[in-house]
């Protein structure tokens, strides 16, 4: 059974106007999205600001109003607990926030930080408590001597760490990462990614990775959803995706990814050219009418494409 | 030989911190010529963008102190009074900059900011230059010039807001653009279009351009030579293709390992040790890398590193990058 099951998932925002504050439209942010993840897999979530990938995280967490559709965790329907107790749900789904900056309140000790969520379920003596804190610092690699700090005295890969053990503190079995590693350097990146492979593979955790670069999705997701336009335009396994993209707007966003050969750059720059008229002349077999995206059908391989 | 526009002899950027002054950029020399697209690339904290900026001594003189010599069209830029680099500044040199929106004024029409450039550096009227910046705003590749031109910079897109950044930069046709991560904030779709934009402008006009960037794709995708920054001074310097078929220091090499690759299936990323010290904590003396590979002997490095040119054009500084072996890494 998947661990986790979307179906058929919106989101809309109303738009309010007038001297009345009146509804006068709708923003949909994401429009109809069906995925499934099972335990221990990661599912990528790509696409440009505004696409809706990250409302389709939050709204996963519930940290959004859900409009339509339904969200399975364990085969639950978990939408029906809208703003009652659902407590093992909560502890059971966390989430990895991108800001680093933002997201670890500056005024509290890296201690308070991890053990808030274990304080919120958890009935532990301190010394208990600050065990079981030493125990996550160790898993993402810094020392016992972090805990009595506060976040201003981290780096930004470390406080990215300091993210990823609180998010770890309750055991969850899925974790929303909302581009974690896009507000770090390069060699930081590195050092994130690999601490957050290492714990999906010690703790059998799920991730959804929402993100919009490309390399390092390829990087730590077996499957990829590509969303536009607030819906999905293609989903499937990562090598098809990568060398088998079907549709005009998935072939745009690879071929729009630079790359660190200077020998194939005139190619890239013609092939961009050339899918770029592809795309102004062939639109409308890929979008329908007002650039709505038609609706995900299987090509096989469990690849799946929008296409009329 | 390709002729040199710009040139920076033994630039020193400090900072000042509590009392002291301490060097973000130590000791640079480098040549740019006209016609080129020359990359600067480094992590955060490297000085890239200190250097860039004291080139037209953007840095509040309050708290800087630039020392060295920057000479452009026969000119130190660094002893020159005030009034005559605000000629330099705009004409001759022009700046992209990463934020497009925090660098454009938000009360003032996206038309307007073009024409104020050119209000300074021309002697157009009124009509002339509002034609120019529809001109402009057409070849950075606006769909409706007339209508952007009366826009304010909050009703444009991101990528459309860096479009306007880049007309006002070539308002006037300068001879150097230096871009400061041009489009580290846009999405790589876009950011795809502005680098196959801001390229075919720079052929079509001449003009050189610094290119500020911590993506070594970009570097790849646009730069004719490129230049590695670490702790303030450049470790390698390379035409583009040397640098990416033949990386030769280890901090250019272990960012090149640290890439999440699109080609190939690699489970772990190189990851390297340590951080980039701050600015106070920068080691002054030997080789500045050194900390950051503490697996490999000491007696690698030299005591004063060198740079040492290892083909026409590829400098590499210190000797440590004839030994480097990621291998012997036991933590990795």
């Amino acid at each position: 059974m998947a661990l986790l099951e979307v179906k058929d998932l919106k989101v809309h925002f109303p738009i309010k106007g007038g001297i009345l504050g009146r509804t006068v439209g709708w923003v949909k942010a994401v429009d109809g999205v069906s995925f499934t993840i099972e335990p221990g897999q990661t599912l990528g979530l790509v696409g440009e600001s505004g696409s809706g990938k990250s409302t389709t995280g939050k709204a996963i967490l519930g940290l959004t109003h859900i409009t339509a559709g339904s969200i399975y965790f364990d085969g639950e329907d978990i939408t029906k607990y809208i703003g009652k107790n659902r407590s093992d749900y909560r502890k059971s789904v966390q989430m990895i926030f991108q800001d680093v900056y933002s997201s670890l309140n500056p005024r509290k000790r890296v201690l308070d930080i991890i053990a808030e969520p274990i304080r919120n379920f958890e009935k532990l003596t301190k010394a208990e408590e600050e065990k079981r804190v030493h125990e996550l610092l160790s898993i993402v690699g810094l020392t016992p001597v972090a805990a009595v700090k506060y976040p201003h005295e981290f780096s930004g890969g470390q406080r990215q760490r300091i993210g990823v053990a609180r998010a770890i503190a309750l055991k969850p079995r899925l974790i929303v990462a909302d581009e974690p590693v896009s507000a770090l350097d390069l060699s930081v990146q590195a050092q994130v990614l690999n601490y957050l492979k290492d714990i999906q593979e010690e703790l059998g955790l799920a991730y959804l990775f929402v993100s919009h670069d490309l390399g390092v999705v390829k990087h730590m997701c077996e499957t990829l959803a590509i969303m536009h336009n607030a819906r999905f335009v293609e989903l499937g396994p990562r090598k098809e995706i990568y060398t088998n993209a079907q549709h005009i707007y998935t072939r745009r966003l690879i071929a729009a990814i630079p790359d660190t050969d200077p020998d194939l750059r005139e190619k890239n720059a013609g092939r961009r050219d050339l899918l770029s008229r592809e795309y102004e002349e062939n639109r409308d077999n890929f979008y329908g009418e007002g650039g709505q995206v038609y609706d995900l059908r299987p090509i096989g391989d469990g690849h799946f494409v929008a296409m009329p | 030989m390709q002729e040199t526009l710009l040139k920076i002899k033994n630039l020193r950027t400090s900072f000042r911190i509590g009392g002291d002054y301490f060097a973000a950029v130590d000791g640079v020399d480098l040549d740019i010529k006209k016609n080129e697209v020359f990359a600067l690339v480094g992590e955060s904290g490297c000085g890239k963008s200190a250097l860039a900026l004291s080139l037209t001594r953007l840095h509040n003189p309050n708290f800087t102190r630039i020392a060295g010599e920057v000479e452009f069209d026969g000119k130190n830029l660094l002893a020159l009074p005030e009034a005559q680099l605000n000629v330099i500044r705009g004409r001759h040199i022009g700046m992209i900059f990463q934020d497009p929106l925090t660098a454009l004024n938000p009360l003032i029409k996206v038309g307007h900011q073009i024409e104020e450039t050119l209000t300074y550096h021309t002697n157009l009227v009124k009509t002339e230059r509002k034609e120019r910046a529809i001109n402009l705003l057409a070849e950075v590749g606006m769909t409706n010039p007339a209508l952007t031109y009366s826009n304010l910079p909050h009703e444009l897109s991101g990528g459309m807001r860096q479009r306007a950044m880049i007309a006002i930069a070539l308002a006037c046709k300068p001879d150097l653009v230096i871009a400061d991560e041009p489009t580290t904030a846009l999405d790589v779709t876009i950011q795809a279009q502005i680098l196959d934009l801001l390229r075919d402008l720079q052929r079509e006009m001449q003009s050189s351009v610094i290119l500020i960037t911590h993506d070594l794709g970009v570097v790849a995708e646009m730069a004719d030579r490129v230049a590695v920054m670490y702790a303030g001074q450049i470790v390698e310097l390379a035409p583009v293709r040397d640098l990416f078929k033949n990386p030769l220091h280890p901090y250019t090499r272990s960012l090149l390992a640290s890439i999440p690759s699109t080609d190939e299936e690699i489970n772990r990323l190189h990851v390297i040790q340590g951080v980039v010290p701050e600015l106070r904590n920068l080691p002054r003396t030997g080789c500045r890398f050194s900390h950051r590979i503490p697996w490999m002997a000491d007696d690698i490095h030299e005591e004063t590193p060198t740079y040492h040119e290892v083909s026409p054009g590829h400098f590499v500084l210190c000797t440590c990058y004839k030994k480097f072996d990621f291998a012997a890494d036991n933590n990795s």
